[in-house]
């Protein structure tokens, strides 16, 4: 199929559909109206359930009721909103539920605005609400990798039975290019959903969908098997892309939109004769720390550039073990650096040694 | 190679976002690479608004266009914002009916531009923007009106529809303007 121009919180939809989402809740929020929008049109026509509802907490508690009677759920909001819904995700996380949310991440804290911003990072790699468990979140850089990541996202989520987070910026949300939503996914070997509290008409024994365990021994083992899946996440389930890495200086850490920015400053860099690579991590739960093992002796820095004031910086502090410099450049508040002012960082920290 | 970097800058209802979409339409269906991307938010009519349009061959980065090689520019606070980081010999086409009496930079090709006058004279003032984007396709040569108007006719349907002879008429008006100035 040719490919279509479409929007990205349009696309994100689409590709929902196309995953076979059953239902649709949420609440509005800019700057990703447009998608719970397009799922307000479109759901109905291929059978399925759209629901608008009277805020985010209900959104949430609706996916919790719909994942648990086994349907393919999904939800979207933007950062606020996101923060709001952490109390129904831990229990989803708690309640073995998949799930896929999307956040279009806009600057904050509080209300904060409506721009673009990651300043989410930390909320959605350390899982966000109470408890031990985290989601698996990819963070794609362009609208083809988020449909991609979109359509396989439910298949990760019902193979974990826990929530995936698409977690991209409004700038991925706003913006249009074309796409092609033909193109082949993986698709995860997946086991019936046997526990689902579907209606039970042929006297299996009942199925209970629960996050509560009063006895600290059940409850310490439901957490060691919650951590099990954490840990093949980490072991097997790392997502990154190495670019421009052979002969590199210096690399790059960037992930999302802001990556996409820096592609521009290492070809910028590369005209002045400066070579830059990156690490794009696709997964930022998992934290990708193979790549870091793949960085070649020639890379004498490692420079973060985050839309925050510096946040997944720490993590790379923990897989770089004190082994190379680390420097960081961000902006906040909404506003996307521009790849020039990477340039400037770049031959500022090579023009200091 | 064709690598186009362009800004449309103007009031909110100018039909600025809708200018600009056309062109990442047409490059879609030419299966050449287009990324828009539109300042979003507290934009109203009457207010400011702009989007930023990328057309290339290679792979399109970075969202952001730091220095645009093309600008259309639909009224004053827009040149002032937009004017600086465009690049030298880049084409600066401008809405002259609401944008005179200004010093544009003398190292960019500069296209006056009475769009909202041509507009009028074809019996409605929205079509100014297709008049400037006549003009922008005149001077870049990127996509023929034609072409242009190929996507209309697959993206203007129901009541829309009826405005596609004006578009194009529109389009052409701004061609000629660009033609009679050289």
């Amino acid at each position: 199929m040719a490919k279509v121009l479409m929007k990205g919180n349009e696309a994100m939809a689409l590709a929902a559909i196309k995953a076979g989402a059953d239902a649709f809740y949420g609440y509005p929020i800019t700057p990703q109206n447009e998608l719970p929008e397009y799922m307000s049109k479109h759901m109905k026509e291929h059978g399925r359930v759209f629901l608008q509802s009277e805020s985010e907490v209900a959104a949430i508690n609706m996916i919790y009721g719909a994942a648990g009677a086994g349907a393919r759920v999904i939800t979207s909001s933007s950062s606020p909103g996101i923060a709001l819904k952490q109390e129904g995700i831990s229990y989803m996380a708690g309640a073995e539920l998949p799930a896929v949310i999307v956040n279009v991440m806009r600057g904050g804290p509080g209300l904060g605005g409506i721009q673009p911003s990651q300043g989410d990072y930390k909320q959605i790699t350390r899982g966000g609400g109470n408890g031990d468990y985290y989601l698996y979140s990819l963070a794609p850089e362009s609208l083809q990798e988020a449909v991609d990541l979109i359509k396989e996202s439910f298949d990760i989520a019902d193979y974990f039975r826990n929530p995936v987070m698409i977690a991209v910026d409004g700038l991925i949300g706003q913006m249009m290019e074309p796409v092609d939503f033909e193109l082949e996914t993986p698709k995860w070997d997946l086991p019936k959903k046997t526990w689902a509290t579907d209606g039970n008409q042929k006297g299996r024994d009942k199925n209970i969908i629960n996050s509560l365990y009063l006895d600290p021994n059940d409850l310490e083992k439901h957490d060691l098997k919650l951590k099990k899946k954490y840990d093949e996440m980490k072991r097997d389930h790392q997502r990154y892309e190495l670019i421009n890495m052979d002969k590199a200086d210096i690399a790059i850490v960037a992930f999302g939109s802001t990556a996409r920015v820096c592609r521009t400053s290492i070809q910028l860099l590369e005209e002045e004769g400066i070579n830059c690579g990156m690490i794009r991590p696709i997964t930022i739960y998992p934290f990708p720390s193979k790549a870091f093992d793949e960085i070649p002796k020639s890379v004498k820095d490692l420079l973060v550039v985050e839309m925050n004031t510096g946040q997944m910086i720490d993590d790379v502090k923990i897989v770089n073990e004190g082994k190379l410099p680390i420097h960081f450049y961000g902006r906040s508040g909404g506003i996307v650096p521009e790849a020039e002012e990477i340039v400037e960082k770049v031959k500022e920290i090579m023009g200091g040694e | 190679m064709l690598d186009e970097k362009l800004i449309v800058a103007g009031f909110g209802g100018q039909g600025v976002m809708l200018t600009g979409q056309l062109l990442s339409y047409c490059a879609t269906n030419k299966d050449i690479n287009t990324l828009w991307f539109p300042s979003y938010g507290p934009e109203t009519r009457g207010g400011t608004a702009n989007c930023s349009v990328t057309i290339s061959d290679e792979t399109v980065n970075s969202p952001v266009i730091s220095k645009p090689d093309s600008l259309m520019i639909f009224n004053k606070p827009s040149l002032a914002k937009f004017m600086p980081k465009l690049k030298k010999d880049g084409n600066l086409v401008v809405n002259a009916s609401l944008v005179k009496d200004l010093d544009f930079r003398e190292d960019v090709n500069v296209y006056e531009i009475e769009a909202n006058d041509i507009a009028l004279k074809l019996g409605n003032l929205k079509a100014a923007n297709m008049v400037m984007l006549g003009a922008y396709l005149a001077i870049t040569k990127i996509f023929t009106n034609k072409e242009i108007v190929a996507v209309m006719k697959e993206k203007f349907t129901g009541e829309k529809a009826q405005f596609i002879d004006l578009n194009k008429q529109a389009l052409e008006a701004g061609k000629k303007a660009v033609e009679t100035s050289a």
